[in-house]
């Protein structure tokens, strides 16, 4: 079961301009979602702030299991994630990039092997996973991210922009991904993007930021 | 020119022999700089780290004042170091004057400054995006600082290297809280400078050849870790 996303009267503002006022919302679980729109209207920040980096000047984010509300103590942070649009590459190998969500949650050695073996093979990076990750190309790392993002089985999945920046094939791989994760995982899946086309192919609901809201289209 | 000839010859048969009073003065003097060095790394890449990571009063001060001691001459930390373990001085008890205790205190404080300024910019330096990935993936706020300490790895031991290039090669703090006694106190750059006043050239110049040796390795080991530190680099963060 995936996790509900609910965000009631937010507000946020960046050096006096308004960007979010009096947004609600409610992300279903299980669902794939697209914020669209350009550069600059608040995509991300949206996102940041449902990830927990960015506090809201007003209103609440909550996250809802079923009907019961999720607070602190079940661990919000480690049922989450977020995609960033630089995924953050630490100097090691792909492998162990992959596997640091595992390993702060102390999983084993086993299960480790086999989890991102695993996701290697499905983002298509299996025969790079001794390589060092910042030797990826850009297409690859964001491949990679994608991978280290499901290793942690996130109830809910933000992707900030995942096909910014790479080129026609690992556009198709990335697309390709996402279509499964969405058929295979339930996972809410909620990834901000400029590119309609990708926001049609994968999203069943497409929103839009417009007058500091969030409206579907 | 024959004397310089003559010396080098000199020198570079005691170093071929393994002279046992050269070998003495090289050992003690890595001795001294080694463990002034450990100190210096053990209370300063924590200080650098926190002041990194944690909300501390009076920050840019203490930046300032770390960045300014990294170039305090030996000289003054030798004087006031002194004036602390002379018996006339407030630890004067301790009988610490001319020891390597005293020797190994004053080049602590001269590493201090260097480790902590060079570990705060070198762990600085890692991306922001670097503690969000971490974060976003699940991890404690404590799991996320040892993940930025372990991308800032090699620019950390840049840091410790930095600041035993130094030490190696200072000669006025210990030669004033050290006393260059023969066997006891005598490091490889206050013997140079004795050796040198007494004429004897061929041990000083020795000294200094293995002075010059100690101070290729730390560069050749700071440039292999700063090629390894420079793939190491995260790419910026893309605000969309």
């Amino acid at each position: 079961m995936g996790m509900t996303l609910q965000v009631s009267q937010l507000r946020k503002t960046y050096r006096d301009n308004v960007i979010f006022d009096a947004c609600s919302y409610t992300f279903k679980d299980s669902m794939a979602y697209a914020i669209v729109g350009p550069n600059g209207t608040g995509k991300s920040t949206f996102l940041r702030m449902c990830a927990l980096l960015e506090k809201p000047d007003a209103g609440t984010i909550d996250f809802l299991h079923g009907d019961r509300a999720l607070d602190k103590s079940d661990g919000i942070m480690r049922r989450i994630t977020l995609l960033l649009p630089s995924v953050g590459v630490f100097n090691t190998s792909v492998y162990e990039n992959v596997a640091y969500g595992l390993r702060v949650r102390k999983c084993k050695n086993t299960e480790i092997e086999q989890r991102v073996a695993a996701l290697l093979k499905l983002v298509g990076l299996h025969d790079k996973m001794k390589r060092r990750a910042l030797t990826l190309s850009s297409g690859e790392t964001q491949r990679m991210g994608l991978a280290r993002a499901l290793a942690i089985a996130p109830e809910i999945l933000m992707l900030d922009e995942p096909t910014a920046a790479v080129d026609t094939a690992n556009y198709k791989a990335i697309t390709d991904i996402l279509l499964s994760v969405k058929h295979s995982m339930k996972t809410t899946i909620i990834f901000a993007t400029h590119d309609v086309k990708l926001a049609d192919n994968i999203a069943d609901r497409v929103v839009t930021v417009s007058d500091g809201l969030l409206m579907e289209i | 020119m024959d004397l310089i000839v003559e010396g080098f010859r000199k020198a570079f048969l005691l170093i071929y022999r393994l002279d046992a009073d050269l070998m003495g003065i090289i050992l003690l003097s890595l001795k001294v700089s080694l463990t002034a060095l450990l100190i210096g790394t053990v209370a300063g890449v924590p200080t650098g780290a926190a002041l990194s990571f944690k909300r501390i009063p009076f920050k840019h001060a203490l930046l300032n004042i770390m960045n300014t001691l990294m170039g305090l001459p030996p000289v003054v930390v030798g004087l006031f170091l002194y004036l602390m373990l002379s018996r006339r001085g407030p630890l004067g008890s301790m009988g610490l004057l001319y020891t390597s205790s005293a020797m190994i205190i004053a080049q602590s404080i001269l590493a201090f400054p260097i480790v902590v300024s060079l570990s705060y910019a070198a762990i600085n330096g890692v991306s922001m995006v670097i503690r969000q990935a971490a974060a976003t993936l699940g991890a404690s706020q404590f799991q996320c600082t040892v993940a930025v300490i372990k991308e800032a790895r090699y620019a950390i031991l840049s840091a410790i290297m930095a600041a035993f290039g130094r030490l190696s090669a200072e000669v006025g703090a210990i030669l004033i809280v050290g006393g260059n006694i023969a066997g006891r106190t005598r490091v490889i750059t206050s013997a140079i400078v004795l050796e040198t006043d007494k004429g004897d050239f061929a041990v000083a110049i020795a000294l200094g050849i293995v002075l010059l040796c100690v101070s290729l390795s730390v560069n050749a080991v700071l440039y292999i870790i700063s090629r390894r530190g420079r793939v190491g680099q995260a790419s910026e963060y893309l605000w969309a």
